[in-house]
């Protein structure tokens, strides 16, 4: 198999001497047991494809950048390799080493340089970058006057005037106005079409799903998941969510999809479905139609506070509609234990053709964070078709009523 | 070994550009820009030669001028002055540079390369209103002006070498970079610079030829102020110095390379 980084058996630890001439004694040679060692990575195995793109996602701590620094070479692994078929440019610390007293062009040279381009291969570019950057008389004037949008896009057209094997995109990105984000992810995509690979850490969802097709997830300085971004990325929730004696677990289903459960377990969520106005459960709903959510939820100890939420999400994942009982003052208090409740959320469904998926969560506050005791993700998948209503595209169902008035 | 130096020589085009932008950061703000470049030793050469001739008037054994002192001084400045600016700032280069060194993945050993280079620049400007000053105060230097490349790559050599082991234990044990700072101070006058080694009394004066910058300021002393060639024999032992420190400088930065950016 043809890759472009292979990342193998990679480990990491700090290691901590009781007098730092110790560490230094050991370069020559004389043996010295570390005081302690903290383990940031351990056992980091995968390959990339060209042209794939990798959403990295974890807890803050979970040894995110550790890795990316690996990767691109400013951290030495203790143990293990790394393997790159190529150039890496990072879109890490935007900006780093500009010069305010210097112009933005001077700084371009400087940081180009950085990267280790000569001053030829700049000299091809360097209009192109001026004319990507859309700054105008900027580009020749001092950076100190520019504002961290100016700056951000100079940077961002540095690191992307030539094409790398691998571009590493981190949340950096999301930084700077909209037009010129726009902007710079069809860049990042049209290089993805000529073969780059893109590594992307990120804590934005939606970012990840459209962007990625794979993502991994580290936790703890090792790789738990890796796999579809939507199937990790419920994962993940689950996770943040997790609390001791909190289990998650993942059940492929007949359709291929993967639904993530997880929770304390002090309540559990039966039986989700929809139902029609005729009472019937129903699996393909028409545009506008009226319908019933049902949740049935058993307690199965004592709870003081129960919250019932229910999300629905696209096909790609992302998050169309939610909501929760806290919201509406209807919180249930003071369950018995082997109580089972039924809970009704009636709607018009609203939303454009596609299909879409329903998560519930049974928790005790007004989010899932904190005393989750059951969420299930993917818990329902129903289709949304147009039978009754004139034709339109998008996500959601806005009724109009057009008039036409000749006004002249 | 080879890495470490076909890495540098990739890049090269980014050391000196990085020297060049040291130089333009320093007088991007100021009217005359680089004129200051000039003036700033001009006025440095200056305040010694007429402070030291006219109103201290010191003599020195041997010349017969009343500028002698205030040449002397200044030929042993010119050498400590590119000595002190290499070794000093090297203690604090990887330091000053944890940021980029732990975002940015380029050959770390280009850093020292961009000090020497503009330590050697400011060296260049020093030495040339120098030798104008002392055109002008009557005393002009022959050819054995010619011995200073080689004065200036020993100067260098130490500087590194010294600078360099240094500043990769100074990543790692802060304190070496505040005991340093007082070291230095001793060194100055440890080193014949401002004085000359027969002013000394005897029993002090072979604690001198510890010191591996006696014999290269000796040497500077000796083009400058006596139009002589240096005395060769007391080149020796500092280039033994230069080497040792610049194998060790070596063998320490390979072995920290693994953990220095973990510290930084």
């Amino acid at each position: 198999m043809s890759f472009v980084l292979e990342v193998s058996n990679i480990g990491k630890s700090f290691q901590d001497y009781s007098s730092e001439w110790k560490r230094v004694l050991s370069w020559f040679g004389l043996k010295f047991q570390p005081k302690e060692e903290h383990q940031i990575l351990k056992n980091i195995t995968f390959t990339i494809a060209p042209g794939e793109a990798v959403g990295i996602i974890g807890q803050n701590g979970a040894g995110k950048s550790t890795l990316l620094k690996i990767i691109t070479g400013t951290l030495k692994p203790t143990t293990g390799g790394v393997r790159v078929a190529g150039r890496i440019s990072a879109i890490l610390e935007l900006g780093m080493g500009f010069h305010p007293d210097l112009t933005g062009k001077q700084n371009v040279y400087h940081s180009a340089g950085l990267m280790g381009f000569t001053q030829d291969q700049i000299d091809v570019v360097i209009d192109d970058i001026e004319a990507f950057t859309e700054i105008e008389e900027y580009f020749n004037q001092p950076v100190r006057t520019y504002s961290s949008g100016m700056k951000m896009r100079v940077a961002f057209a540095v690191a992307t005037a030539y094409r790398p094997e691998i571009l590493i995109v981190d949340e950096a990105l999301s930084v700077g106005d909209a037009y010129f984000q726009h902007k710079s992810f069809d860049r990042i995509r049209k290089f993805q079409e000529q073969g780059t690979t893109l590594l992307i850490v990120s804590h934005d969802r939606g970012a990840i799903q459209s962007i990625c097709d794979r993502a991994i997830l580290l936790e703890g300085g090792t790789i738990l998941k890796d796999g579809k971004p939507e199937e990790i990325i419920d994962y993940y929730n689950a996770l943040i969510a997790q609390k001791e004696n909190s289990k998650i677990t993942q059940i492929t289903q007949e359709d291929g999809n993967i639904q993530t459960v997880s929770g304390t377990g002090e309540a559990s969520i039966l039986d989700i479905s929809l139902y029609n106005q005729k009472g019937e459960s129903i699996e393909y709903v028409s545009v506008g139609e009226p319908i019933t959510l049902a949740i049935k939820i058993e307690a199965h100890k004592e709870i003081s506070k129960l919250v019932i939420g229910y999300l629905i999400k696209n096909r790609l994942g992302q998050e169309i509609f939610g909501t929760n009982t806290h919201h509406h003052d209807e919180v249930v208090i003071d369950t018995s234990k082997g109580d089972i409740l039924e809970f009704s959320f009636d709607f018009d469904m609203n939303l454009g053709v596609g299909s879409y998926s329903i998560a519930v969560a049974a928790h005790g506050h007004d989010t899932h964070l904190d005393a989750n005791y059951e969420w299930r993700d993917q818990a329902l998948v129903f289709h949304v078709i147009n039978t009754q209503h004139k034709e339109f595209i998008g996500s959601s169902w806005i009724a109009p009523e057009i008039k036409v008035n000749n006004v002249r | 070994m080879k890495r470490i130096f076909q890495d540098i020589w990739a890049y090269r085009y980014f050391i000196l550009s990085s020297i060049k932008t040291q130089f333009r950061a320093r007088f991007a703000r100021s009217k005359l820009g680089g004129l200051w470049m000039i003036f700033h030793p001009l006025a440095q050469v200056l305040i010694y030669a007429l402070v030291l001739s006219a109103v201290l008037k010191a003599k020195l054994p041997g010349i017969d001028s009343q500028y002698a002192y205030a040449i002397y001084l200044m030929a042993g400045l010119v050498g400590w002055t590119l000595f002190i600016e290499i070794t000093s700032r090297l203690l604090t280069v990887f330091i000053d540079n944890g940021n980029l060194i732990q975002k940015m993945s380029f050959p770390k050993l280009s850093l020292p390369l961009i000090i020497v280079g503009s330590a050697l620049i400011n060296f260049f400007l020093l030495f040339i209103a120098m030798i104008v000053v002392f055109a002008f105060l009557g005393h002009i230097n022959s050819l054995t002006l010619l011995w200073i490349p080689m004065l200036v790559v020993m100067t260098i050599a130490l500087g590194v070498g010294v600078g360099l082991v240094l500043g990769v234990l100074n990543v790692f044990i802060r304190d070496v970079g505040q005991v340093m700072t007082i070291v230095f101070q001793f060194w100055f006058w440890l080193t014949p610079v401002i004085y000359a080694p027969s002013m000394l009394p005897d029993e002090y004066r072979h604690f001198l030829s510890w010191n591996p910058m006696t014999g290269i300021i000796e040497g500077y002393h000796s083009v400058l102020v006596y139009n002589k060639s240096p005395d060769l024999s007391q080149l020796i032992y500092p280039m033994i110095v230069s080497a040792i420190m610049l194998i060790l400088a070596l063998f320490l930065y390979r072995k920290s390379n693994r953990e220095m950016a973990d510290l930084l």
